[in-house]
């Protein structure tokens, strides 16, 4: 068994940037840290930067990334749900030594943990399983954003597919940790009425669901594909209109607990 | 003093003794925590009158910015007949009086400088009456030509280069906050009986240059008094005695202040710390059922409205500086007392709720007075009304309490005075990013006159690459010589000013034994710190122009910490370089012994000020705006908004007591999914910033999408109120000009992606 305290190991954290007003990342206000490193490659990615491991980014160690978070303590409130610290990505669940290792500073603190996630990380490796259970013990909420809910579909648009991306859903639920699911809406890719439905009754199989949201797809992304001389393979796509964002969240059935 | 029946039903007894509001309110005020659902919307005689204004403020517009300028008559308390918004509809106005006889007419004020008052009428296609120009010229000085009479050659160079503008020799110097409450809790014949008492101890028989000036300014301060009762009768209404009741209290009150507006044409006119205390005669009359909720707002939204109509006329240059026609009739709300209790009344509801009831204005400039111990439900209200209007700022009164105590009011923008007891000798702001280069260059001015010796004329930097030693040692002698220069500059000025365009209005509504502060100012901050990182930490190249050898600009190899990424490396050097400027304001003799302060502060002047100066070592180009204030350079924030309040918190606001200002805008949608999600965050954003000591923020909710189509298409319904904060103030963004709109909209905009 995993003792309770862990040893700082050390381990380096590569984070790609830092966010220090993250207001949708989480409840409350939220210091967001952007790890490096992804291997989905989502066609409307908006971090693109943080797709390669270890590059481009800066090394930090957990104790120097938690000072630095915490001096925005005085921001994360009291007079409503606390805010605290978000760490995205990137893929986060592809540091978990670090994570762990950052997040059990933060609940030294008693700081609020959340990790935005793809999922694709997740398996059933007993090794890997062990890490993530520490993690999820120290984490308060997983935001898991749900590309697509057909394998064919998840392939295309991220280039994996989602056996254990819905796996580690289920996983989270019962482990009784607080889930917000996401989607983005991007017309033409991922708004099919079927698709949404039917992630509409996955998530009502999943117990601990606090919200359920539609992230409409945007296009302030693109011209980082374009500073990185990588094709951008959703030139033409529009961003979704008002009504089609209001239609896409009747059919996921968008809530706030 | 004499006791008026009038009190019988107040509490406290030290106010009955002296002139002393503050033990008034204290001894009577009902602290208010619940929420906003007591409000009430506009009556019908709101929505009349306030259609009239706004049909006459769009007229104004299309007029070019004004709709009449008087000609004729030159203002005093007395001069004008009365005026209404509408000769038709007067009876359903609750709290009269107007700077003229009609409404937005402009009055004609010569005594800050004849050449001003004609050269603003002129500008909008008016003539004043010729035998003014003689009065003024042949007859009787003005404060602007005693200043230009003395000024030295020195003197009128720095202003020429712009290293020190924005003065107030040409125009009122505002920034005098009258108590005008007294006016209502005394009556006016309490307050020259007082007044009286003072002349008759002024000096012990000794006619020094002190004593002398003090007797005739008091004598002036008791002939204004006296004016404002016959303004009133003018209007059909006696204030020589207390008022009984609310509306009464609205209208002595105002009365006083239209007194100040109608004398004097400062830059800010401010009306002061006035909610809790009027909401104390609107609760007794609410107790007794002779008032209802409705009743009572209508006094505060009529109020209101003639806030929003105050009007000056100015020039190019003043409007280039301080754009939009602002007025700074700055009003607070909020607050604490020194004994715990809360000051939030549901008058202070009522005044934020005016721009529900009648829009988003720039004017009166509301000002919450805030901190995290303030009701939950007023701090909600006031970040829902920031969302929702983006129309009111934010100061700390944790900061400024323990200073100024629990009755003082904001006099200008940002700047603090206790109320009735101060006052302050404005004194606009000095450039020092042109004094960086006037260290690199030997003192020769490289903006408004190249090559011309404004600064002392010590060795310039002759390196290809700057070394941070040198360019300190030399940089810290020409900030030497500019504080002792400017300085003295505000000496000259406001001798002057208080020689021929005294405020006797304002000043007989403070105490005769005033305390004076000597508000000094900085343009240029984030771009002084941002240049001398770049030089400590990258390496500076710098490029000279062939002909006149004086750095045109800078290439910068390497990265630097930029401050408002709350990096102590940068963020050390913003506050020593506070601490060194205040340090060597504060070697000066001041005029009449004021206590030196310093702001950064700097409106829309941020403009003008950049467009004076070189390009900068930190990558600024030439004549590029400056930031604003406080604020981190454009493009120098890293790590989003809360970065860049740490950076700014870390400034001691005991440093600069005239006020730290910084103003930033929010995506509604990046803060937060709902309404309700978006009011929790903002307050927790303000609870942070000014939980770690900051000063002041102004807060801006909207994308650049609503800007830019604003400046596309000003003629839109939707735009003709739209109001954002810049610094220090809120305007009407379609009355920026052009330049102003596109430096607003090139600013940061917090919107994570």
């Amino acid at each position: 068994m995993l003792s309770h305290v862990h040893a700082m190991q050390n381990y380096k954290g590569y984070v790609n940037s830092l966010e220090t007003f993250g207001l949708v990342d989480g409840p409350g206000v939220r210091f967001v840290v952007f790890l490096q490193g992804c291997f989905m490659r989502c066609k409307y990615c908006h971090n693109p930067e943080t797709w390669k491991l270890q590059e481009d980014c800066q090394e930090y160690d957990a104790q120097t990334l938690f000072n630095k978070a915490y001096r925005y303590r005085t921001y994360w409130g009291d007079h409503c749900e606390k805010g605290g610290i978000t760490v995205s990505g990137g893929e986060p669940l592809l540091q978990m030594d670090f994570l762990i290792e950052f997040f059990t500073l933060c609940k030294q603190k008693g700081v609020s943990t959340t990790i935005d996630t793809a999922g694709q990380p997740f398996n059933r490796d007993p090794e890997w399983l062990a890490k993530f259970d520490k993690l999820l013990s120290l984490t308060d909420y997983i935001m898991l954003d749900l590309k697509a809910f057909n394998k064919d579909l998840h392939k295309k648009v991220t280039g994996w597919e989602n056996d254990n991306i819905l796996d580690m859903a289920k996983y989270v639920s019962d482990k009784g940790v607080k889930l917000w699911i996401r989607h983005v809406l991007v017309p033409g890719l991922t708004d099919q009425e079927d698709e949404l439905v039917n992630m509409r009754e996955f998530i009502s199989t999943l117990k601990t669901v606090e919200r359920v949201e539609i992230l409409p797809y945007h296009t302030l992304g693109l011209v980082k594909w374009m500073n990185l001389n990588i094709y951008y393979p959703l030139q033409d796509t529009p961003t979704p209109t008002e009504e089609e964002v209001e239609r896409a969240k009747k059919l996921i059935g968008a809530f706030v607990k | 003093m004499k006791n008026s029946e009038k009190w019988n039903e107040f509490s406290g007894s030290l106010w009955r003794e002296e002139v002393n509001v503050r033990d008034f309110i204290q001894n009577n005020y009902t602290p208010y925590d619940g929420d906003e659902s007591f409000l009430a919307g506009p009556t019908e005689a709101t929505q009349k009158l306030y259609d009239k204004l706004q049909k006459l403020q769009k007229e104004e517009r299309a007029k070019g910015g004004v709709l009449e300028c008087d000609t004729e008559i030159v203002s005093s308390i007395t001069s004008h007949k009365p005026g209404y918004i509408d000769e038709s509809l007067k009876d359903l106005e609750k709290v009269v009086g107007l700077q003229t006889d009609k409404p937005l007419k402009r009055a004609f004020m010569p005594f800050g400088g004849i050449k001003m008052a004609e050269e603003a009428a002129s500008l909008y296609g008016y003539t004043p009456n010729p035998e003014f120009h003689k009065i003024f010229t042949e007859y009787h000085k003005t404060h602007n030509q005693g200043v230009y009479d003395a000024y030295t050659p020195e003197m009128r160079l720095a202003r020429k280069a712009h290293i020190i503008t924005g003065l107030p020799d040409t125009y009122g110097r505002g920034r005098i906050v009258g108590d005008y409450r007294r006016v209502a809790l005394y009556g006016i014949d309490n307050l020259i009986a007082e007044k009286q008492k003072d002349f008759n101890n002024i000096g012990d028989g000794t006619m020094t240059d002190d004593v002398i000036r003090l007797r005739e300014e008091v004598a002036d301060q008791i002939k204004a008094l006296k004016a404002m009762k016959v303004m009133a009768a003018s209007y059909g209404f006696d204030i020589s005695q207390p008022a009984t009741n609310a509306r009464e209290a609205f209208q002595w009150l105002y009365f006083g202040y239209l007194a100040a507006i109608k004398t004097q044409n400062g830059a800010a006119m401010s009306v002061g710390r006035i909610s809790t205390f009027l909401d104390i005669y609107i609760q007794k009359d609410l107790e007794k059922g002779v008032l209802t909720e409705s009743e009572a707002q209508e006094l505060v939204d009529h109020m209101v409205m003639k806030f929003r109509m105050v009007k000056f006329a100015r020039i190019t240059s003043y409007n280039e500086l301080f754009s939009g026609d602002p007025v700074w009739a700055t009003l607070e709300v909020a607050g604490m007392g020194q004994d715990g209790r809360s000051m939030v009344t549901k008058n202070d509801f009522r005044f934020l709720h005016t721009l529900e009831n009648m829009g988003p204005s720039p004017e009166p400039n509301l000002t919450v007075l805030y901190t995290k111990r303030l009701p939950e439900a007023f701090r909600k209200y006031s970040a829902h009304i920031s969302i929702t209007t983006s129309s009111i700022q934010y100061e700390n009164d944790d900061v400024m309490r323990p200073v100024w105590s629990d009755d003082y009011s904001i006099c200008c923008c940002v700047s603090a005075t206790q109320t009735g007891k101060e006052m302050q000798f404005f004194g606009a702001r000095a450039n020092l990013a042109k004094a960086l280069l006037y260290a690199i260059n030997g003192g020769k001015d490289e903006g408004l006159i190249p090559g011309t010796q404004v600064g002392p004329e010590y060795a310039p930097i002759t390196s290809e690459y700057l070394n941070y030693d040198e360019v300190m040692h030399k940089y810290l002698l020409q900030l030497d010589w500019l504080a002792g220069l400017y300085v003295n500059i505000l000496n000259l000025i406001h001798y002057m000013h208080d020689k021929y365009y005294y405020e006797a209005a304002e000043l007989a509504l403070i105490d005769t034994d005033v305390k004076r502060t000597f508000a000094t100012g900085i343009a240029g901050f984030s771009h002084v710190v941002d240049s001398l990182s770049a030089i400590k930490y990258a390496k500076v190249k710098v490029v000279r122009d062939e002909a006149t050898g004086l750095a045109s600009d800078f290439v910068i190899e390497g990265d630097f910490p930029r401050y408002g990424n709350d990096d102590d490396r940068a963020d050390k050097i913003a506050v020593d370089l506070l601490k060194t400027f205040i340090d060597m304001v504060k070697k000066h003799h001041t005029y009449r012994n004021a206590e030196p302060t310093t702001s950064i502060l700097t409106i829309t002047s941020n403009v003008v000020y950049g467009k004076a100066t070189g390009a900068l070592p930190d990558g600024r180009k030439a004549k590029a705006p400056f930031a604003p204030g406080a604020n981190p350079a454009y493009g120098a924030e890293q790590n989003g908004l809360l970065a860049s309040l740490n950076s700014v918190a870390k400034l001691p606001y005991t440093w600069a007591l005239d006020g730290i200002s910084n103003t930033q805008t929010i995506n509604p949608s990046a803060l937060g999914h709902d309404a309700q999600e978006r009011v929790n965050n903002l307050v927790s954003v303000m609870d942070g910033y000014f939980a770690q000591g900051a000063h002041h923020l102004n807060v801006n909710v909207f994308g650049t999408e609503k800007l830019i189509d604003a400046m596309e298409h000003p003629e839109k319904e939707e735009y003709q109120n739209f109001t954002i904060r810049v610094s220090g103030y809120a305007v009407k963004f379609i009355d920026l000009t052009r330049e102003q709109q596109l430096d607003v909209i090139s600013r940061t905009c917090h919107a994570k992606l």
